[in-house]
């Protein structure tokens, strides 16, 4: 057993920066996949909820489709499918355009849990809400934008944040879209150094600063914004 | 809830829903239209790309090996992150401060980190500690890997079902002199489990679509027999990918289909004192870390 490395810090010192670079890339990625999953999502759970079945059904097998699919496939889909074998690409720049496909991998399959969440807080919004807003003459547009979504949103503030510490460590997964983030700054270590319990806890650390201060804020929020009833 | 959102339409609403709906199979048509011509466009719809799937050596040879090879991490899996959540799910629970610190701190570890690096880690720590003796198959990597992440989260899962349990069951099963571990084993437990079944199963969906990520460390499941031995002979990763969407789509609406059922039929037969189902972690609330928050890992992964 070599005990030489077991204890040994030093790779985390020495790669610091790269580390630093690897995380950048793990919060732009959720930031970004973040705000467009949020924004799909909120069409989304508008298309479950409308009046025309159609558009119903379209957003329930969006939901069922995707939900269901490994998000491994779903980024091989848009990175190697989509990107590398059809030639779709954002940029001339490799580094960018992976991003900008993870990106749309994650938001897209992201958004189907956004979906999910909003749906249930539509569910606790009080049937005298809807009701009242039909009764003074508002459309289903209308009473969905100004009075159940907005206490819709409010009331599933905690599994929205939840939803994001899973966007989170979900971007590990990029990897397979050729993009690098703190987890391939991992990997890339462990064959320079072997994998040695010091930088498996460095990452693990990294990424619980990003996770647990997350889950307090959102926590912090739900309570804040709860919608007394 | 949702016809609470609209009134029973009338003659205007009517014509106007209709004129909505025309609108709307126009707009997906568009989008449909667009997708298959973009894919027709680049080659991804000749038979040539397709053909392969009727053939009988490709399902002998990549996909149903592959739908072994996914089961088999999956079952293997399933039954550890099982006795894993058990035990620390009650470990949680126990009279013992050290042995609660302890199972607690192992959880919230595990659920706080992402499943990958834990893979990378089984993989890449045992041979490195050993001075390079010891190799972590790529299957046990991927199924430990499984087991700690999902057991954690089941964990959350058992401690949450014993603590819907009324009180007042176990204040019962003391007061006719049984000790600790029989009032868990005879009376906690088995009502419980009827109220946790669906939450579990739902697990098992995420544990079944995490065994994609295999793929990354070259364990050979459904998409690496699939996707990169099958669609590289054949160069048709698109239509490949398709086919083993519809793969993971068909077995876990088959498993989620089973979640609903027991649902269901603990609600029916509503005899154990336990209350109605109880939700994934998300849902209970895990502690004052606002864990409520972090619950909703468990559908989400």
């Amino acid at each position: 057993m070599d005990t030489s490395t077991l204890f040994d810090f030093s790779p985390l010192v020495q790669e610091f920066d790269k580390i630093l670079l690897g995380f950048w890339a793990t919060i732009r990625l959720t930031l970004m996949s973040g705000l467009f999953a949020l924004i799909l999502g909120t069409v989304l759970v508008s298309m479950r909820v409308a009046p025309t079945p159609v558009l119903r059904w379209a957003g329930t097998f969006y939901v069922n489709v995707v939900r269901n699919t490994p998000l491994t496939l779903v980024l091989i889909l848009c990175a190697l499918g989509l990107s590398d074998t059809m030639q779709l690409t954002f940029s001339d720049q490799p580094s960018t355009n992976y991003f900008w496909w993870a990106v749309a991998g994650l938001s897209a399959y992201t958004a189907a849990f956004v979906c999910e969440a909003l749906r249930s807080g539509i569910n606790t919004v009080s049937v005298g809400q809807a009701e009242a807003a039909r009764a003074i003459g508002l459309t289903f547009v209308q009473s969905l934008r100004l009075i159940v979504l907005p206490q819709a949103f409010r009331s599933v503030i905690a599994p929205l944040g939840s939803i994001l510490i899973a966007l989170t460590k979900n971007t590990t997964i990029v990897t397979v879209a050729s993009y690098l983030d703190a987890a391939a700054q991992m990997k890339q270590m462990f064959d320079d150094f072997g994998g040695t319990i010091p930088i498996f806890l460095g990452f693990a650390f990294g990424y619980m600063v990003l996770t647990l201060p997350t889950g307090f804020f959102f926590g912090w929020l739900a309570k804040r914004l709860a919608v007394a009833r | 809830m949702t016809s609470v959102l609209f009134d029973a339409p009338g003659p205007r609403a009517r014509l106007r829903n209709n004129v909505l709906t025309l609108l709307s199979v126009a707009v997906l048509l568009l989008i449909a239209y667009v997708v298959i011509s973009t894919l027709g466009d680049k080659g991804q719809l000749d038979a040539a790309k397709w053909e392969p799937f009727l053939r009988g050596d490709t399902w002998t040879g990549f996909i149903i090996p592959g739908v072994i090879g996914t089961l088999q991490a999956a079952v293997v899996g399933a039954v550890l992150a099982m006795l894993f959540g058990v035990v620390f799910g009650l470990g949680r629970l126990s009279d013992h401060r050290a042995i609660r610190l302890f199972c607690g701190g192992v959880v919230e570890f595990f659920r706080a980190i992402p499943l990958l690096i834990l893979i990378y880690f089984v993989q890449a720590g045992p041979a490195t500690l050993s001075g390079y003796t010891v190799s972590v198959p790529a299957f046990w990597a991927v199924v430990i890997g499984l087991t700690l992440y999902n057991g954690s989260v089941l964990a959350e899962i058992v401690r949450a079902g014993i603590l819907a349990v009324p009180r007042g069951q176990s204040e019962a099963a003391y007061s006719i002199g049984l000790r600790k571990s029989e009032v868990m084993r005879l009376v906690l437990v088995p009502q419980a489990t009827t109220a946790m079944m669906p939450a579990i199963v739902s697990q098992m969906v995420v544990l079944l679509k995490d065994t994609a990520l295999g793929w990354i460390i070259a364990y050979e499941d459904l998409l690496n027999a699939g996707l990169k031995q099958f669609a590289v002979n054949y160069g048709n990763l698109i239509p490949s990918a398709i086919v083993l969407a519809l793969f993971y789509v068909l077995i876990n609406l088959a498993l989620s289909y089973l979640a609903h059922w027991l649902e269901r039929r603990s609600r029916r037969s509503r005899k154990s004192a336990a209350g109605g189902p109880i939700a994934p972690p998300s849902a209970i609330g895990t502690g004052p870390t606002g864990g409520s928050g972090r619950g909703a890992v468990a559908t989400l992964e």
